[in-house]
């Protein structure tokens, strides 16, 4: 369930790619994280996503949750981007026939669903072909 | 450390069984257990249980179990790790009678999954994801799968056909299992032809929405020598995590937890997977049982499709997998699915499996998994 605390904390991650970087090993984290998964060093300097990348697996959701009822089937994948960071995000502005596996693919910024009448428009990212 | 045998099981029918409360279907499975070792009391007991509190909407129910087991009183701890809660209850009930602490412990894994909606059920399942980076994008657990999935067919060439295998299979071998949800066969036409759930997924290569228990006593082995069954061992037990959305992993097609948790169980018993003679594995979906056979080092990376196909993990092959039906055919209540696998190999171990029994099965494994790989416990049981 989103709550407007839970929604908002997360706006710095969905609205503005804000991600962090490894300043002893490189990596980048995102969501941005407080140790370092790859070294565990704690010298983490704030950066921004890479917005573009390559699709490394997808699938069509027909059998959503309910907050998704609306836009099945759609599709979601996990793309690697230009800076290492793999995301999982909607592909969207694409015909399913034409997914594929390799294909190049950027952030824009979309809503991602709403909780009816009386809740919450709830934004971030997805992918659309590049 | 000492030797830790498993001296009783029980598990009743699986299924939607709308007549029975979570407490009724616990202490019938519980009581079945205490019959089978000869006992009417333990010193203290484990439950796996993945999420009563969305599924009915009560927790707190270490102490509601033993209460209505007739053992209020006694330490009884419940333990949560997705899927593999069961698994994991089995694995600190282990290692509460090796290290000497408790000399008779009760491990069992409940989930009563039908008291929801089909929606409140699919939910309390997606809470084993990352919620804030998965489940915000729409994202479910067949959908998971299938990522990994097709990954696994870009990367390696496996095949849909090999997906509906591992279906019929386990539907094959749960035909003869009379406990099992779905006791009946299906075809590699039927699993191709089902709905769509997810791409490449279909409602045939996904495991069911289940109510049932499952549960084993515990002793030291020498305790054990005492009863008129041959004793069976917990000979290894290996725990690890992995991350828990799936988009962090370097390779989405391979489980490191499952890797790293058989690597400890295989240095414990100090055997490997060629000592192996039976497997229970957590085929939650087809693609699944292909990904653990490879981290299980029964089969290289990439060959756990070939091994379904060529028979090698059926009821009549070298290594015979999921015998009990899995959790394909016998059903997947998420928190007594780890001790029901331990189960299937004792019974096999036992010889007290029926028309699926393996004949001289001397070692078995059962590896049990949380969310999309985010955890994975391991047990090779060996019988004396």
């Amino acid at each position: 369930m989103t709550t407007p605390s839970r929604y908002w904390r997360e706006i710095p991650q969905r609205y503005r790619l804000e991600a962090n970087k490894c300043q002893s090993c490189g990596t980048v984290n995102f969501p941005p994280r407080l140790v370092c998964p790859e070294c565990q060093k704690r010298d983490l300097v704030a950066t921004k996503l890479a917005e573009k990348g390559k699709v490394i697996s997808y699938t069509i959701i027909r059998v959503p949750p309910h907050q998704f009822i609306d836009q099945a089937p759609y599709a979601v994948g996990i793309v690697k981007l230009d800076d290492g960071v793999n995301l999982m995000a909607q592909i969207v502005d694409c015909d399913f026939e034409d997914l594929k596996v390799g294909m190049k693919v950027r952030i824009e910024f979309r809503k991602i669903f709403d909780e009816g009448e009386a809740g919450i428009l709830c934004y971030g990212y997805k992918f659309v072909p590049d | 450390m000492r030797d830790v045998a498993v001296i009783g099981v029980g598990m009743t029918k699986w299924g939607e069984l709308w007549e029975k409360s979570l407490r009724d279907i616990f202490v019938e499975t519980a009581l079945m257990a205490f019959d089978d070792a000869s006992i009417d009391k333990v010193d203290s007991m484990y439950v796996g249980s993945m999420s009563s509190g969305l599924f009915v909407g009560q927790e707190h129910i270490a102490s509601l179990l033993a209460d209505y087991l007739g053992q209020a009183n006694i330490p009884s701890t419940r333990v949560e790790s997705a899927c593999a809660s069961g698994g994991l209850a089995l694995r600190l009930g282990y290692l509460e009678v090796a290290s000497g602490r408790s000399e008779v412990v009760l491990v069992g894994g409940i989930e009563k999954m039908t008291d929801v909606s089909g929606y409140e059920a699919t939910y309390a399942l997606g809470t084993a994801a990352d919620q804030e980076y998965e489940g915000y994008h729409g994202m479910t657990f067949p959908g998971l799968y299938a990522l990994i999935a097709r990954a696994h067919m870009e990367k390696y060439g496996t095949t849909r056909e090999q997906l509906a295998m591992v279906a019929v299979k386990n539907h094959h071998n749960g035909s003869k299992n009379p406990l099992a949800q779905f006791p009946f066969e299906i075809t590699v036409d039927s699993v191709l032809n089902s709905v769509m759930v997810a791409d490449p997924l279909r409602v045939l290569d996904c495991s069911p929405i289940t109510d049932g228990a499952a549960a084993v006593i515990l002793c030291p082995a020498e305790m054990a020598q005492k009863k008129d069954k041959p004793v069976v061992k917990i000979a290894g037990s290996g725990h690890a995590t992995d991350t828990i959305a799936l988009s962090s992993r370097k390779d989405i097609t391979w489980l490191e937890a499952v890797y790293k948790a058989t690597q400890q169980a295989y240095k414990e018993a100090d055997k490997g997977p060629e000592d192996i003679d039976i497997i229970e594995v957590h085929d939650c979906f087809t693609i699944a049982e292909i990904c653990v056979l490879e981290a299980l080092g029964i089969v290289e990376k990439g060959k756990g499709g070939d091994a379904v196909e060529q028979g090698l993990t059926s009821l009549k092959g070298k290594i015979p997998v999921n015998t009990s039906g899995g959790l394909k055919a016998k059903g997947h209540p998420v928190g007594a699915t780890g001790v029901a696998q331990a189960v299937e190999i004792c019974k096999q171990l036992w010889e007290e499996a029926g028309e699926r029994q393996v004949k001289k099965a001397r070692v078995g494994l059962a590896q049990n998994m949380g969310g999309s790989g985010g955890s994975s416990v391991i047990h090779v049981l060996e019988r004396a």
